[in-house]
């Protein structure tokens, strides 16, 4: 398991990363924790002519609260860092799908821009960033540009991040009001990633003891890609209780099969994890 | 510690703080100056002829110093198959070191390069280009013997291998004919994939100056591996081939097999003009070109009476064996499993039928246990189908059909062997392991406890499985018979000598790889010596300065192995007495010894230690007239017997009918290995093995495409046991020493495969009975478990 060679660039900037980038079109490709992509150069599933290693721009690490109220993630924050980051924790469905992705090497290098940027359809960061209405910034020299999470993703493994740009933060809007999250998956055991996946937020936004009126819930492992479960949402808000909104879950969505799963089970246990995130999201939200 | 208690304490195994601090010294450790690297490109293909190879580009790659391709191979011999199944004809194929005109297996090897560095060699490799010319492929041992199906080898019509019986036809089919209760059932034992820590690989090293060649290997048999390169493959005298094994990370059976690369390695270096060539499998190719284990289909029909007592069974079996015969492959789904059928139970009728079948997958031969476990899958499950369709608790069909504590020796028909040599299970008593198990496991509340699990949601199930092993295989007058197709012997050997400072070094032809040998033959030697555990060292594998033994597998290294070590040690102790004897002016008769000191029956103050006359020894110069100097002494020991050990493990799982996933809560295991020598080593043994067979009952299985890809080849796809999927295993004992040896030994490396995956899928099939399901086939996967409880008719 040895890749084919490739020519090695770790540059001490973002400015030194996009302008790598810029200079050898479609030749370069950006490495972070290396824990989807080393293996594929490993395999010689893919090859790169040149890594650009991020791993060492520590502009790009770290949590904090934005003016709005809202938080800002680097994109080579970890899972290990997130997991250990009362800002991220105490979103319900953070405090759940961290603890269960990969192992301890895998959350010590993986990193949330790596997760969302590979976009493996059956991946759980971008059906929780997917539910959490999230915002991705990528760079290139080109400029800055925001990407909002929901048309993010184009397709297995394809994203809206053009080959010149670097993902440099993510951002989660401030919730309104009350509010309460859970992620809930049904594992593939061999590699750990999701057969289904289902994270919710639900809340309300005038607080205290009004309706639940807000309600987003997304998918993994169940379709080509990640994707907000509308049908579901809509059934919720229109006073469907958990278990017949849940039943929506892969409506107008090709459900994948493989050696895993079939089809019907996965459509079956993906409605399953649904209504079991939103119940523990509407327990939380009290 | 006295060193009289020192056999049968929980002594921390030597060897783990070099391995556990990365000072062991594994294959891929060796740096052997000149070393160049080895690569084998392999068969995309499951089934292809071979049209052409072209090199050409691959040989002009930085690096390169050579690339082979069948052909250049066509002088050597093909691998030999040193287990043919008894009595019946085979048609044996064997893979040859690379495929010449056709592959046969998606990672049969097509050629290897040579290079200076492994990365190199990846690289030229790719630039070989292989004009293949694909051709239809089978995959299952059902299809493979359907008319129609494409043919693998032309000596083997409808790619059958062989066909083999055990047992008897006519009554057996009387027995089920006239018998109140018949359940018939198919079920299939999946196909395993042995994941090792260490993935294999060989050093091939020629010297120049000598004509000899050295091959490192990860192998759990190097004294066997050099026999059988040297007399089978390579035509190289015995005495010119020198095997090690150096530390090796785990076998499970697939590292006793003899590989092409061991030969490549070695016949390369010779090409190269003695430069070492080193080959390391990666994991993907541990996965496609290692052997893997397990894959039958079995037909299993099992009568008896309405009040529980079993009459007869009747199993046949398709058992796949890969595109080639590995090397003793035949013998695992014969000898090992079908004369296993009678478990712990006295049923007067067996009969067993077994077709080995070719397919376009990989070799299949030994996996932990080795036959064992599809012959106590098959009863136990047998016992559990029959049971329900009495209405009986299994428990209590269990005890009625126990052989009696007074019934041993044991003889089971079906271990009578062709030539008419049988082996008598030696020694045993189910019940008080079962009764003992039962008890841990809360099994008289297990109705409280499903209804406690159905208030959560969740449908409770208890099973249990009463398994019985043969283990320390095997006496060679047994196992040897012509009839039984082995033609070898399965004795073992070891050495001691002790030098001058009274420190004792044991050499012997076990072979370790994680049993922790180092540990518990330091144990024997030094209990029967009366020395400190610590002055022991024991040496193995090293066909240079060990003497032959055939090897670690079949839970053999205690019970054959360490008798042989102690024998040894009665001899060297024998010696002493005469020299002590010589030293205390007495005659030998009248020197006793205890606790490593020789006296005078009646004047235990005037003593001399076994280290002061290992001194008196090796300066030699006041010896009894006709004494040879030094301690030293070689034995060899073929047991009498095989051993049997036992025991009942019972499993407790609830299944989440909503995803169907299946949760193990509890597992209870009531071991009897006969003595222990080291019991915190048993319990190591006893888990591994427990996980390996709840890893095939809940998660494990290689999975083919129909094409022959193998699409669970690696570990992405193919489900290992994790640690935090368990739980504590809560194990106890019952100890009937083996009679077979002086140690009283049985054996346990095995005996937690054996039992536990049985008792897992009876556990499920218990949870599932609400809803009318009486059998479902491993892995019990959540999806699968999932489709059988909303596929049934009948719901709770
Ligand atoms: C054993 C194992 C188990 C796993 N289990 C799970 C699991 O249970 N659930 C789960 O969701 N995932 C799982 N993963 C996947 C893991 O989450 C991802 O591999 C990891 O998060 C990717 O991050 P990385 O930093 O390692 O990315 P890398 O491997 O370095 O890169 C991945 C891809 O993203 C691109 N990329 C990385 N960073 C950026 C950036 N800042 N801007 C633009 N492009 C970028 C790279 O070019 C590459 O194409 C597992 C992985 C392994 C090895």
């Amino acid at each position: 398991m040895i890749p084919a060679a490739f020519a090695y660039d770790r540059p001490t900037t973002v400015d030194q990363a996009v302008g790598l980038l810029a200079a050898h079109p479609g030749a370069a490709k950006v490495i972070a924790g290396g824990q989807s992509l080393l293996p594929l150069l490993k395999l010689r599933l893919a090859r790169a002519e040149r890594l650009i290693d991020i791993g060492r721009l520590s502009e790009l690490k770290g949590v904090r609260r934005t003016a709005e109220g809202g938080v800002s993630i680097g994109a080579l924050t970890t899972y290990d860092e997130l997991g250990r980051d009362p800002l991220i924790t105490t979103y319900g469905l953070m405090a759940d799908v961290l603890p269960q992705i990969g192992d301890v090497q895998v959350r010590n290098r993986g990193t949330i821009g790596g997760a969302v940027a590979h976009a493996d359809p059956a991946s759980d960061m971008p059906a929780v960033l997917l539910a959490l209405e999230a915002e991705l910034v990528a760079r290139s020299i080109r400029g800055v540009r925001t990407i909002p999470m929901r048309g993010f993703l184009r397709g297995p493994f394809v994203t809206a991040i053009e080959p010149d740009e670097i993902l440099t933060e993510i951002r989660i809007p401030a919730p309104s009001g009350a509010y309460g999250s859970a992620y809930r998956a049904i594992e593939q055991p061999a590699s750990g990633y999701a057969i289904a996946g289902a994270a919710v937020v639900v809340g309300r936004s005038g607080g205290g003891s009004g309706p639940l009126d807000r309600c987003a819930v997304a998918l993994t492992g169940v379709g080509e890609m990640p994707y907000r479960a509308a049908a579901v949402e809509a059934a919720f808000l229109g006073a469907a209780g958990p278990a017949a909104a849940a039943a929506h879950a892969t409506d107008g969505v090709t459900v994948g099969s493989d050696i895993h799963a079939d089809r019907a089970y996965r459509a079956a246990v993906a409605a399953v994890e649904v209504r079991r995130a939103l119940e523990a999201a509407i327990a939380r939200a009290g | 510690m006295a060193t009289t208690d020192v056999l049968g304490a929980r002594i921390k195994r030597r060897e783990d703080p070099r391995f556990i601090t990365g000072g062991g010294n594994y294959l891929d450790d060796i740096k052997l100056p000149g070393m160049t690297h080895a690569v084998v490109l392999r068969s995309p293909y499951a089934h292809a002829r071979i049209r052409s190879i072209d090199t050409s580009a691959a040989r002009t790659m930085p690096g390169v110093l050579a690339v082979y391709a069948g052909q250049d191979l066509a002088g050597v011999n093909a691998l030999p198959c040193a287990w043919a199944a008894g009595g019946v004809q085979n048609n044996l194929n064997t893979p040859r070191v690379l495929a010449i005109d056709t592959v046969r297996w998606t990672g049969d090897g097509v050629a290897m390069v040579v290079a200076e560095t492994r990365e190199q060699a990846v690289d030229a490799a790719e630039a070989i280009s292989v004009d293949y010319e694909p051709l239809p492929a089978v995959v299952d041992a059902e299809k493979a013997t359907a008319p129609g199906a494409p043919q693998l080898h032309e000596n083997a019509p409808n790619n059958v291998c062989m066909h083999w019986t055990v047992g008897d036809a006519e009554g057996t089919a009387r027995a089920i004919e006239s018998a109140e209760i018949v359940v018939r059932q198919r079920i299939v034992n999946q196909r395993l994939i042995p994941n090792p820590m260490e993935t294999r690989g060989a050093i091939g090293r020629w010297d120049p100056g000598t004509d000899e060649y050295t091959i490192w290997m990860t192998s759990q048999a190097p004294h066997v591996m050099r026999l059988l390169i040297a007399a089978f493959v390579l035509g190289v005298p015995e005495h010119k081939i020198r095997c090690i094994s150096p530390d090796v990370g785990g076998g499970f059976g697939s590292k006793i097999f003899l590989y092409a690369d061991m030969v490549l390695t070695a016949w390369a270096s010779k090409q190269l003009g003695g430069r070492p060539v080193k080959f390391v499998e990666t994991r993907r190719e541990n996965y496609l070109a290692t052997t893997h284990g397990r894959d039958h289909i079995t037909d299993l029909e099992v009568a008896g009476t309405k009040d529980g007592t079993i009459t007869a069974l009747r199993v046949r079996t398709k058992a796949n064996l890969g595109a080639y015969l590995s090397t003793i492959a035949p013998g695992i789904p014969t000898t090992l499993y079908g004369r296993l059928l009678s478990g712990v139970y006295a049923i007067p009728n067996i009969y067993c039928e077994v077709d080995g079948i070719y397919t376009n997958t990989a070799m299949v031969d030994a996996y932990r246990g080795a036959g064992r476990p599809e012959a106590t899958y098959v009863v136990e499950r047998a016992v559990d189908l029959f049971a329900r369709e009495a209405g009986l608790d299994p428990a209590e069909v269990r005890r009625r059909n126990f052989i009696p504590p007074d019934a041993f020796p044991y003889q089971p028909a079906v271990l009578i062997g062709q030539a008419g040599y049988g082996l008598p299970y030696d020694s045993g008593n189910y019940r008080p392991a079962l009764e003992r198990a039962l008890e841990m496991a809360g099994y008289t509340n297990l109705a409280a406890a499903k209804a406690e699990a159905r208030a959560r949601g969740k449908y409770l199930g208890a099973g249990i499985s009463s398994y019985i092993e043969i283990c320390g295989v095997a006496p060679s007058k047994w196992i040897g018979l012509p009839g039984e197709g082995w033609g070898a012997g399965l004795w073992e050997s070891a050495n001691i000598r002790m030098h001058l400072t009274g420190k004792v070094v044991v050499t012997t032809g076990s072979q370790n790889h994680g049993q922790g040998h180092e540990t518990t033959m330091a144990q024997i030697v030094a209990a029967e010596l009366g020395v400190p555990f610590e002055d022991v060292l024991v040496e193995h594998s090293d066909t240079q300065g060990t003497p032959f033994g055939y090897g670690t597998y079949g839970s053999r290294s205690a019970a054959v192995g360490g008798v042989a070590a102690q024998k040894a040690a009665l001899k060297i102790k024998e010696k002493a007495r005469r020299l002590a004897a010589h030293m205390l002016e007495a005659s030998p008769d009248d020197v006793v010894f205890e606790a490593g000191r020789f006296y005078v029956k009646g004047s235990p103050d005037k003593v001399k230690t076994v280290q002061e006359v290992a001194l008196a020894a090796s300066v030699g110069y006041d010896l009894p007239e006709g004494m040879e100097p030094f301690l030293d002494e070689t034995a060899y020991y073929d047991p009498p017997n095989c051993t049997f050990p036992f025991g009942t493990h019972v499993a407790i799982v609830e299944v989440d009918e909503e995803t169907g996933a299946v949760d193990l809560v509890r597992y209870v295991g009531v071991d009897d290995v006969g003595r222990k020598i080291n019991p915190m080593i048993v319990d190591g043994q006893l888990h591994g093995g427990i996980v390996q067979g709840v890893g095939q009952a809940l998660w494990e299985g290689a999975v083919y495409g129909d094409d022959g890809q193998l699409l669970s080849g690696s570990m992405l796809d193919y489900a290992l046991p994790r640690a935090s999927w368990l739980p504590t295993f809560e194990l106890d004992e019952t100890v009937t020493p083996s009679p077979v040896n002086p140690l009283g030994v049985k054996g346990a490396g095995e005996a937690g495969t054996i039992g536990s995956a049985a008792a897992v899928v009876n556990a499920v099939v218990d949870a599932l009975s609400p809803f009318g399901i009486r059998h479902l086939d491993m892995p019990l996967s959540a999806p699968k478990v999932w489709r059988a409880i909303h596929a049934s008719e009948v719901q709770s």
